[in-house]
Formats: C-alpha cells, structure tokens, sequence
C-alpha cells in the first residue's frame, strides 16, 4: 500500500449510528468528490430501522471508473463505539483509522500496521454549538471537515453543495460550514494534509448523473406515460413510488385546471396493488406496482390472472434479502426465479435485468412497451442496491420520438369492420392476440376470465379447446424472446466464461479487468431479460467451462440457465454471494482464480460459503460477522421499517 | 350452459328504450345455475334496470370475482365487457380500471363468500376510497360451488343442509358499509323485483360507493327448513323499511305520494330518487339512526329492506374528486400531455450531478 499510487483509488467507510444526520455529510462527501471530476461510488449499510442502530457508509474513489465495491478498507471512520471492533479489523493493513478523540481510544481502536487519525469531534461541537441534537448532528457533519482535510477536498466546492441543500435555510447552511471548517481546521493544523489517499482534479464524470435506480425507474414511468400507479410501501422499493409521485407533481399537473394527470393508489395490501394495476391496463392505462421479495408473493395469483387472460402490468421488484421478512435494508439476487415461474400452473414471465439506474430508467420505458406489445406482465427485476445507491452512470438519453408501443388494440374503425370480435384469436402467426378497450365500440365486448377458455374468449372445459390456448401462449413466449433486451457480450477467443445478472455486473466487469492483468482472460456475457434469446445459448455452447455469478444461495440464475437452455450443469461454476452485501470484484476475482488456479492460486480462497470467523482484513469476514449478529447489537429503541 | 349460444329471440311486441334497444340487448349468456336460483331473479333485475336506464350496453363494465355469484357477469348485457377476477380481489380491478377510465359505468357482482371473507379487506377499502360503482352482493349465507359450507353472512343458530348449525356471529355488509362511510347502502330481496329494479337504477347513476346487499336464497344448500336465507324465512322476516323510485333527469315524477311521505334526493347529474317512508320513524338520511334500525332489526332475526342510507352527492367526494384527475379518462389523455420530453429531461437531471 505504501509505494502504490493511492490518488483517485482508495475506499473510505464510515460508521456511525442511523437516524443522526450521518447521510447528509456521506452524500456530501460523495458529491463532492463527483464534483472533482473523479469517478465515485456510495453505498449505504444501513439498519431497518429509524433511529440508533449501526449503520455504514462505503465511498469508493476510483481514477479507473470501477463502480463496484473493491473489498477492502483504506480509511475507516470509526464513529460508533458498538462497532468498533469489526470496523477496526475491516481496514487493509498499512491504512487509516480516523476517529473520535474527545475521549481517552479505547484499546479497541488498536492495530500495528495502521495510522491513527483523532479528531476531538464531540469536544468541537459542544465547544461552538448548544443543545444535544444540534451538537449530534454537527458532530455528524464535522467529520467532513476533517476528511476534506485529509483527502484535499475542496471547502469552496463543498459551501456550493450545501447550498444547493439549504438554499432557503441560510442559518442551516452557516451552521454546517461552521462545523466542516471546526473539522477541516482541526485536522490541518495537527495531521500532515493531505494523505497519500487523496483526491486529484480530474475530468471523468463529464456528462454523468449520481442517481440511484429507483429515482431512475420512476423518471421512466413518467416518460413511458404511466398514469396508474397502485402499491403498497415495503422497503426497498417505496423511493421509487415516492420518486414518481414527486416528478408527477411537478410535471403531470394541468396548467388551466390543476387536475393531475395520473392516479396515485396506495393499496391496502399488494393483492389490490397488482389487481389495480391490471384492472387498469386492462382498460387501457399504463400502470404499474414496484415492491419487494414478500410483495412477489403475494401477488403470484393475480399475475397467473394476467398471464392466462393476458393483461399488461409492469411489476417492478426491488429485491431485498429473503427468506421471509429477511433483512429488508439488504440486498441480494433472491426472486430470480419466484419472479420467472410466479404463480401457480404453467407461467412464465417477462423478466428484464437491470445493472445500474441507466438501465433501470431504459428498462422502465422498454417494460411498458412490452407488456402491451405482448399483453403479458413484465417484471423489472432491481434490487436494493441498485435501487437504493448512488450510482455514477452516463446521464440517460431520451428520443423526442419515442411513442409508445400500445399493442394490437382495435380501433373504433377496426371493430366496425368486423363481422364479430373474438379475443383469444392468433390472425398474425406471432401468438399475439388482439384486445379490445371497454366504451370503444358496441361490437366490441368480450369476458375476461382466468378460468378456462376457448380461443373465442368463451368459458370452456374442453381437453383440445383448452389446449388450444396454452399452446399458442407458448408461441407467444418463443415471439417474446425476440422481443426482449439482448444478452451483452464483451471478449471472446476464451474458452472460460462468465454470466452474470443485474447489480453484479460492475464487480464482474472489474474482475476481469483484474484477472486480464494476471493473465487470465475470461469472456463475459450478461443477461438482461427472461425469457433468454439464441445469444445465451450461444454462449454456454461455445465455452468449456462458465461461471455463473450471482447474488443468491441457491444459485437461481444457474437453475434458470439449466432448466430454460440446453447447457451441460457439470460445466457451469456459481460464484455465490449472498451476505446483503453487494458483491465486490475481489470476490470474483478469487473465486475464479480459486477454480483455473486451484485453491492456492487465490488470495483468499473462494468464499461460496460463510467465511469462518476472525479473518483479518477480509470484507466477507466482516459481512459474515455483520450477518451472524456476533456482535451484539443493541435492542431497536424505535419503530422498525420493514 | 355457457357454450351453448342463447339464441337471439326479437319479438315485435318487445317495447325498445330510449336507444330504440329492446330487452333482448341487456341479456346475456344462458344461466348454468341451478334452477330456481336466487341470482338468476337478480340477473333479469339487472337486466330490466340497464334496459330503463337506456345504457349503452358498451358503457358498462362487470366485474365479478369468483363463486356462483361471480359467474351471473356473463348472463347479462352481452355487449358490455366483463372481468372476472380471482377470489375476492374483484374490488381491486374495479379500482384499477375505475382509475383508468372514470366515463363508464361499473357493475361489481359477488356473494358473500368473495365479499365478507376472503374479498373483506378489499371490500373495505373500495368503500373507504369511495369508488364511483355499484357492488352488487348476492347473499345467500352458503358456499354453493363447494356444496354447502357456512359462509361468513350465516346467522347464529342457522342450521346447513348436512344439519350443522352455525354458532358464530355474522359480518353483516349492511352495518359494514354504513360503518366506513358509504354514501349508498341498501338491502333487497331477490324475490321483490319491484323494490329491486329501482335500486340497481339508483345505484348505477349513484356516484360514489353503492352498496345493495341483496339475500338470494341458495335453492340447492340453503333453502331448507331452519335456514335463516331460504326463500320461506326470508318472505317471513323481510320489512321493506324505504321504497325508492328512480327517476330519470328528463322524466317529471308521474307517481303521486300521499304529501309528508315521499322524499326527493337530487342525484349528481339532475335525476332524483324519491325515498317512501313506510316505518312512521325512519330516516334514510340519518346514519346513525339508520345503523341502529339495521341492527335492532337484525337482533330480532328480520331483513330491513329497502335504501337504507343515503347521503347526499355535496356531502361526499369520490374517488376521482379525491385524486383530483382531469374529466377526461386517464387512458385517454395524449403521450404530449404525459411525457415532458428531452429539454425537461435534462434540466431534472442537472439536479444530480
């Protein structure tokens, strides 16, 4: 660590306690160094939880624009004296601890072969401001002051960001700066600044946007032209409702009458979310839910409805960590396949795969284009990290002449021209029937159900009849797969291969880049929607051996890639990881070299399984200690979100 | 059955409506229920109703959601689209395609099983949201489809066919509705087709929440000797409390009321519906009194029937007043209205970076 370069490439963790005003000097911090023109990452460990209980903040620099997490810890601030211990044996050897020393360290925050940094934060605050939550709360923003200080970051730039945030509150601006100053001068005048950990101008975040992805989906709602939007709140998926509701009330209100140009529903329960939204597309709405893990559950039997009586819906599920309530501030890749096979009988779904909040801004337009095309739901299958994170991504272009793709729907015209409408019809070959809107046109009228029909739409109990509609479903599914996103390819020439999913992708990406530089070259594919097109197939086909990296126990993604094509299982390798975590490219990185290599080859071993306990410096122990509860966290003082 | 097409019988004496549409064009799909059901009554009720009202058949919806009730969406107004949802969740596809297109009408069929059990949390919340439709409940205290077993509208001490007797209280949707603050709320009898044929005419032009709780008695399970909804039980215990006329905006009241008893409600688009008192104490507008009748009545095992509620259409917001969207449908208003575009795109996004 001493002769590498560290300028633009390092990792800072803060600990602290939620609910005290830690997030707004992390995102400071974070947009401050985005404002450098560095490339930057954040992402919050946070508790389900509102008030007291431990909470992270990673804020990864990275000269080469790697926007996964690296895996190790080069400067820890150590804020929270409950997770002292794990914090301190999360940093890499040879980095920095910076900490509060109002009070005597305790022999806790000791380790050899790192460089001790103490602030006297508290003891700053109570000195320049009064009362106890002021005090908390500047102690919260003080600490910007001394990593500005120690990572050379610019106060000027810093005062601009605070005032784009309390730009009608002036005293909430001068009491901030008054302690990032306390902060900075503090660390100045007793520490050499800046570290060799430092931020450089540079001039890579030209034409990028810090976004996170459920901000980014619900932008796309707006701009596909949703106007039905029904749900009900579970975390992580609640910023993306709260997001469309606040774009909507500045750009779907009508300039003559105030009217508001859409239908905010909060459901009782996610049965009545997905029944609202399919009543609503079934009458010619664009609609759509966003939930989590237990609300795909719950709303299986309304999207086999949807399936068999093909109606549009866009479903957008926001994983968090299962089984059950799990831990629903984490994140993981766990509804792979409840989403894929929702619902009882022969389903299968539209699944699109976003990596970053681009794609989940791309995929929200491209999912209500194909639920109409295909009068199927489709589900945007986030997760928390993508949904929940800042993520550095190219600002999303938009096209003046994008129109919605609304399907086969019958016109006025259209229908009178018939001699009889019938429903479940296949005139075009491509399995896609055409529908009809309520109030149209009197010719018009036919019954929705989920129970048995015939292609005419009529009630049936009839073997060949009932059939007869299942199959054409299937050939509705094989148009599908050339409807969907394609698979992204990068490399070739290699006989080892990579597939990985979503919010992996950034860790996979940099993984590769790692291993080409030790001379191991690997193929990578990508895929971004479900059902799988001839490119996955391909893929599999054409290497001798593949991982398949993913964020789940239970390997779903390979489950899917076994059932849904025609690979060999024996050739395929899971790079599993499913702590709540998201995957760091270290994590790829040995695991693939613990397999081409053996097990001695790798730095650390491959990690498929919980790493065993006390393994200094290494970010699984940490998640493995963070997961296993093996420090006692104390009991939640406030309501817990879940 | 279903799949047998009902053939299309035009009688030249058939009198036509308003549209110039007879009788014949608010009928269905030939019933599969068995005979003498309770729901069929309803059905040709429904049938009469859209047909005076002179609706264009493809202005309304029906939706239903699963049970023999749920079934009866098909055996009327053929012209009309119908949604037949999954077990109780009916309530939540109306609120969606409600949303969705607010011109057109909405028709909820379901029994007591879709409504007071599994349906009861969306029940609650249609009416909660007041949601501008009227629901329909073909009560009949069983679960006819499989064969016989109590549903959550059973009485205390009625016996089922097997010879169980049921020992729990009933959720009664009467006392539920005028609870959570519907503005509509009535009870009728299949068998009584003239209190009936107005009500489903007020509940339709009705905006907001309109409740008819109607009994149906189950001819195959419930309708024995020690059923408290078989049609013997019902005609016994059955006191019509308020008589309703609808009449149509055009229309001038033909009927002649004795002075002091009759009535008028003015609905939101200029047609009335005149309330006749029958009880000498009895307030249709007053729900706290209304509650209280309902209840006291049904303590002593009778059926008060009739528009028990009614609250006037200033003194309550439906769904749409509440959400504030435009007179125009949802679904209809135009991409340039709903998509603001690459400049604005760019200016949102400058606040990230």
């Amino acid at each position: 660590m001493t002769t590498a370069n560290r300028v633009n490439d390092f990792t800072i963790k803060i600990a602290t306690v939620n609910g005290t005003g830690s997030a707004s000097a992390n995102t400071l911090l974070m947009k401050s160094i985005f404002r450098s023109g560095v490339p930057v990452m954040g992402k919050n460990f946070f508790p389900s939880n509102i008030q007291g209980l431990p909470t992270w903040y990673e804020i990864r620099v990275s000269r080469d624009g790697h926007v996964a997490r690296a895996g190790t810890v080069d400067l820890m601030v150590a804020l929270n004296p409950e997770t002292y211990a794990r914090d301190v044996r999360e940093l890499a050897p040879g980095g920095y601890l910076l900490y509060d020393s109002t009070w005597p360290r305790p022999v806790l925050l000791s380790r050899a072969d790192i460089t001790v940094i103490g602030v006297p934060l508290a003891k700053l605050c109570n000195e320049n401001f009064t009362g106890v939550r002021t005090r908390i709360l500047m102690k919260n923003i003080c600490y910007a002051g001394a990593l500005a200080a120690l990572l050379n970051l610019d106060l000027e730039r810093i005062r601009d960001l605070l005032g784009e945030t309390y730009g009608r509150k002036p005293q909430l601006l001068e009491s901030n700066m008054k302690a990032i100053t306390l902060g900075f001068e503090y660390t100045r005048a007793h520490f050499p600044c800046p570290l060799p950990l430092s931020v450089e101008r540079m001039d890579r975040t030209a034409g990028h946007i810090m976004i996170d992805g459920n901000t980014a989906a619900a932008l796309g709602c707006v701009f596909a032209g949703a106007t039905v939007a029904a749900w009900y709140p579970i975390t992580p998926s609640t910023s993306l409702m709260d997001a469309f509701k606040r774009f909507c009330e500045r750009l779907r209100i009508d300039p003559d009458s105030g009217a508001k140009r859409f239908a905010f529903i909060q459901a009782e329960d996610e049965l009545a979310a997905i029944g609202m939204v399919l009543g609503a597309a079934w009458n010619g709405a664009r609609a759509f839910t966003a939930t989590s893990g237990p609300g795909i559950s719950l709303m299986n039997e309304f999207l086999g409805l949807a399936y068999y009586a093909e109606v549009p819906a866009v479903v957008f599920d926001i994983q968090r960590v299962g089984p059950s309530t799990g831990m629903p501030t984490r994140t993981q890749q766990g509804d792979l396949l409840s989403c894929a096979y929702a619902s009882h009988g022969d389903t299968r779904h539209i699944c699109l795969y976003p990596a970053d909040p681009g794609e989940c801004f791309q995929m929200a337009v491209e999912a209500f284009d194909l639920a109409e095309r295909l009068q199927t739901p489709v589900l945007v299958v986030s997760d928390l990290d993508i949904g929940m994170n800042d993520w550095m991504v190219r600002e999303f272009p938009w096209d003046d002449a994008y129109r919605p793709d609304r399907g086969k729907v019958l016109t006025a015209e259209q229908i009178e021209s018939l001699e009889k409408f019938h429903r479940y019809l296949d005139p075009d070959g491509d399995g896609i029937p055409w529908r009809t809107l309520p109030g149209v046109h009197p010719k018009a009228a036919y019954f929705t159900r989920g129970s048995g029909h015939n292609q005419f739409g009529a009630y049936t109990e009839d073997a060949a009849e009932y059939q007869q509609v299942l199959d054409r479903l299937l050939r509705k599914w094989q148009t599908a797969r050339q409807c969907v996103p394609r698979a992204l390819l990068e490399g070739e020439g290699s006989e080892i291969g990579i597939v990985s999913i979503g919010s992996g992708d950034s860790a996979v990406r940099e993984a590769l880049a790692l291993l080409r530089a030790q001379g191991v070259a690997i193929d990578y594919l990508r895929v971004r929607a479900f059902p799988f097109g001839e490119e996955v197939e391909r893929f599999l086909a054409g290497h001798r051996l593949v991982f398949v990296a993913e964020q789940n126990r239970d390997a779903q993604l390979r489950a899917l890639l076994t059932l849904e094509t025609a690979v060999e299982k024996a050739k395929l390798r899971s790079l599993l990881h499913y702590s709540g975590l998201p995957v760091s490219s270290r994590f790829i990185v040995d695991g693939v070299l613990a397999e081409v290599r053996g097990p001695a080859g790798a730095s650390h071993g491959r990690r498929d399984r919980p790493v065993p306990e006390g393994q200094a410096g290494s970010d699984a122990a940490a998640e493995a200690a963070a997961i296993s509860g093996r420090e006692a966290l104390s009991p939640a003082p406030a309501t817990t979100t879940v | 059955m279903t799949f047998i097409a009902k053939p299309k019988v035009t009688h030249p004496s058939l009198p036509p409506n308003a549209l110039g549409l007879t009788r014949r064009a608010y009928e269905g799909a030939l019933s599969t229920l068995c005979a003498g059901c309770g729901h069929d009554s309803i059905t040709a009720a429904i049938v009469e109703a859209c047909w005076r009202l002179s609706l264009e058949p493809q202005n309304l919806v029906k939706l239903s959601g699963i049970g023999c009730s749920s079934k009866t969406t098909a055996y009327f107004v053929s012209g009309a689209h119908g949604f037949n949802a999954v077990h109780g969740r009916m309530p939540s596809i109306a609120t969606g395609a409600n949303a969705a297109n607010r011109r057109l009408s909405y028709i909820g069929v379901s029994g007591d099983g879709d409504t007071l059990s599994i349906g009861l949390g969306q029940f609650c919340h249609a009416i909660r949201r007041n949601l501008d439709m009227l629901y329909i409940i073909e009560n009949n205290g069983v679960y006819g489809l499989t064969k016989g077993q109590f549903s959550a509208s059973a009485d205390i001490g009625s016996r089922a066919k097997k010879g169980e007797t049921n020992r729990q209280p009933p959720i009664d949707p009467v006392l539920l509705a005028l609870d959570l603050g519907a503005p509509f709320v009535a009870r009728s009898f299949s068998g009584d087709k003239r209190q009936l044929v107005p009500l489903i005419e007020a509940g339709l032009k009705h905006r907001g929440f309109a409740l008819i709780d109607i009994l149906s008695p189950c001819v195959t399970f419930n309708d024995h000797e020690g059923s408290t909804k078989s049609y013997a039980y019902t005609r016994e215990h059955y006191e019509p409390a308020v008589l309703a006329d609808f009449v149509p905006r055009e229309q001038p009241i033909s009927i002649d009321y004795p002075p002091g008893e009759a009535r008028e409600v003015a609905l939101h688009d200029g047609s009335r519906i005149v309330l006749r008192k029958i009880g000498a104490d009895y307030d249709p507008t007053d729900r706290t009194a209304a509650h209280a009748a309902v209840q006291a009545r049904g303590g002593s095992g009778e059926y008060l029937t009739g528009l028990i509620y009614l609250e006037a259409a200033d003194r309550h917001a439906e769904f749409h007043q509440v959400n504030a969207t435009p007179e125009a449908p949802l679904n209809s208003l135009p991409f340039e209205q709903l998509s603001p575009g690459s400049t604005a795109l760019r200016t949102i996004l400058a606040r990230y970076r």
